[in-house]
């Protein structure tokens, strides 16, 4: 068991730390790298769980593909940040008001709470439903078949965000040459070409 | 203390055996690439290749290592220098990692994890930070252009490459790297996968950064790329990690594709040849074509790069990803299946459900009604 706390105190205590980090770093990229040092600690937690798919597609969804377009973006935006933090103090204020209220709505939430009789062996078994069955297939078992219309229905939400984003950024601009390769294959000699014989001395 | 070394000090000492073994056996194999590549261009160009050092050339690559080994690390005074130190170990130490889980012969895998292709594919994606990172802390023009240029192809590609493994998934049903090798395969799936096989090795191609999709390096136009500020042990390290992620990607091709360790079709009498070398065999054969295409292709555009990745990739894989489902499901060879499957239950499934909402429904009204009829009559009396 020792080895098991060793690991959780670590994964747990960089976590911490490199989320503390993202917040506080200077430099925009950096605070994106602790970005990524925090999500692969959130998967090593979710290994010790027993829950290695979800691990595993935290990182490849998190740390493959989100993380890196946040990458993208913060390393071409050319911002002067000592500017940016001239007038930061300002906000503080309405920033302590506002954190203050949420921390007391969650104060009073985890008050209230009421856990599932038998959480403990929950949180000892997390699959003991799925007995025999592995984490991919005891998920897949839930997504597809138990929880099919709430999945499906959750698809079709991100579809229409996605139709949403694509519309609101596209423009077509005027004056900008495309290549059509269709119509570059559809080319004919025949059409474009024309021969001449140009006997000397005459011209065409 | 001797209850804790019975229990995790030995376990340890075999895994860091194992670990020692397999790491020592693709540097060996990497610095024989580099050999094996400057053979075959040779060969192909007419030339003799490396014939100098040690006999045949073969000791040219132990040569090139001591030369890099004694040369002088430069970092430039612009650069982030932490950044640009990490970003070389990152890539060199995630193209190692990945190997844990690459089964060389049956039984033969360090780590038997029940979602080994998910984790090998989070390694191979995890590649590009030591790309974009080296290009951003460099601060230098040439080797940012370079790591813009990587970050998005990898992206681009990565996604052809997840729905072909989805693709492969279907037919075997296990996402455990053994058993995707050892579930069968009659011939029409070999087939019906054949045309991503083709797709796959054209998307390794791209995510390794070799011809004809080796813009990030793109010597001709931007120098080098994002390895442009690197010397010495730095560069050495990007060097062979980016060899290294060939032969793993050879290697993920041979799992998926061609059989891993078992013996190819119609020469199932030479099982008595070890797995391994099988394996090694299927990857060379791999390896090979990744030296021939750049040997032959010249290089692409950007513009027709990313018009391949997004525009005829991604579509044609997703459709074979509904192209395999569907004829695995009206053949009822779904991996796993016991009895035939009814393909109209989700359908009548749904219609019960609907049939008992809307039950629900027409009670709820019914009892709305009464409780309305009854205040009515109660009005009256």
């Amino acid at each position: 068991m020792i080895v098991q706390a060793f690991a959780f105190y670590l994964f747990a205590g960089i976590l911490t730390v490199s989320a503390l980090m993202v917040i506080t770093a200077r430099n925009p990229v950096h605070s994106v790298l602790f970005l990524v040092l925090a999500f692969f600690n959130a998967a090593g937690l979710f290994v010790m769980l027993g829950a290695e798919f979800i691990a595993l597609i935290l990182v490849i969804v998190y740390v493959g593909a989100v993380a890196v377009l946040f990458l993208f973006v913060v390393m071409m935006l050319d911002i002067n940040f000592s500017d940016m933090r001239k007038g930061a103090m300002q906000y503080v204020p309405i920033g302590m008001v506002i954190g203050a209220v949420l921390l007391t709505e969650l104060v009073m939430l985890y008050g209230t709470w009421q856990f599932v009789p038998g959480r403990e062996q929950n949180i000892a078994d997390p699959v003991a439903a799925f007995a025999g069955q592995n984490n991919t297939e005891a998920l897949g078992q839930l997504i597809y078949t138990n929880y099919i219309f709430a999945f499906q229905t959750a698809g079709l939400i991100l579809f229409v965000a996605m139709i949403g984003a694509i519309v609101l950024t596209h423009r077509t601009r005027a004056g900008v040459r495309k290549q059509a390769v269709s119509d570059q294959q559809a080319r004919n000699p025949a059409d474009v070409l024309e021969i001449q014989k140009i006997t000397p001395k005459t011209g065409v | 203390m001797i209850e804790l070394w019975n229990t995790y000090g030995i376990w340890t000492a075999w895994t860091l055996l194992y670990i020692v073994l397999i790491v020592g056996g693709v540097m060996f194999s990497v610095a024989y690439l580099t050999y094996a590549e400057r053979k075959v261009l040779g060969g192909m160009q007419r030339r003799q290749g490396p014939m100098t050092v040690g006999p045949f050339g073969l000791l040219q690559p132990i040569a090139d290592g001591i030369k890099l080994f004694s040369k002088e690390t430069i970092i430039p005074s612009q650069a982030h220098r932490v950044v640009f130190l990490l970003a070389p170990m990152m890539l060199f130490a995630l193209s190692l990692v990945a190997w844990a889980v690459i089964p060389f012969d049956k039984g033969w895998v360090l780590a038997n994890i029940n979602v080994g292709i998910l984790y090998l594919f989070a390694i191979s994606s995890m590649g590009v930070y030591g790309i974009i990172m080296a290009g951003w802390a460099s601060n230098s023009r040439y080797a940012f252009l370079g790591g813009l240029r990587s970050a998005s192809q990898m992206v681009s590609y990565e996604v052809s490459m997840g729905l072909i493994i989805v693709c492969v998934l279907l037919c075997t049903g296990s996402l455990n790297m053994q058993e995707i090798v050892l579930a069968p395969r009659p011939i029409w799936m070999q087939v019906l996968l054949f045309p991503m096989f083709i797709v796959f090795l054209v998307s390794i191609l791209a995510e390794t950064n070799r011809t004809p999709f080796d813009l990030p390096e793109g010597e001709s136009e931007i120098t080098g790329g994002f390895m442009v500020e690197y010397s010495a042990m730095t560069y050495a390290l990007f060097f062979l990690g980016e060899y290294a992620n060939m032969i793993l990607m050879s290697a993920m091709a041979v799992i998926l594709f061609l059989g891993g360790w078992l013996p190819l079709p119609l020469l199932g009498f030479l099982t008595f040849v070890p797995g391994i070398v099988w394996f090694a065999l299927k990857t060379a054969g791999v390896l090979f074509f990744f030296l021939w295409s750049r040997a032959t292709l010249p290089r692409f555009r950007y513009d027709q790069l990313m018009r391949l990745g997004w525009k005829i990739f991604l579509p044609l894989t997703l459709a074979w990803v509904v192209i395999v489902s569907g004829t695995l499901l009206s053949l009822d060879a779904l991996p796993g299946q016991k009895e035939k499957a009814n393909l109209l239950a989700p359908v009548e499934r749904s219609v019960e459900s609907l049939i008992e909402g809307g039950e629900e429904i027409l009670r709820a009204i019914e009892s709305v009604g009464d409780e309305i009829v009854g205040d009515e009559a109660v009005d009256e009396e």
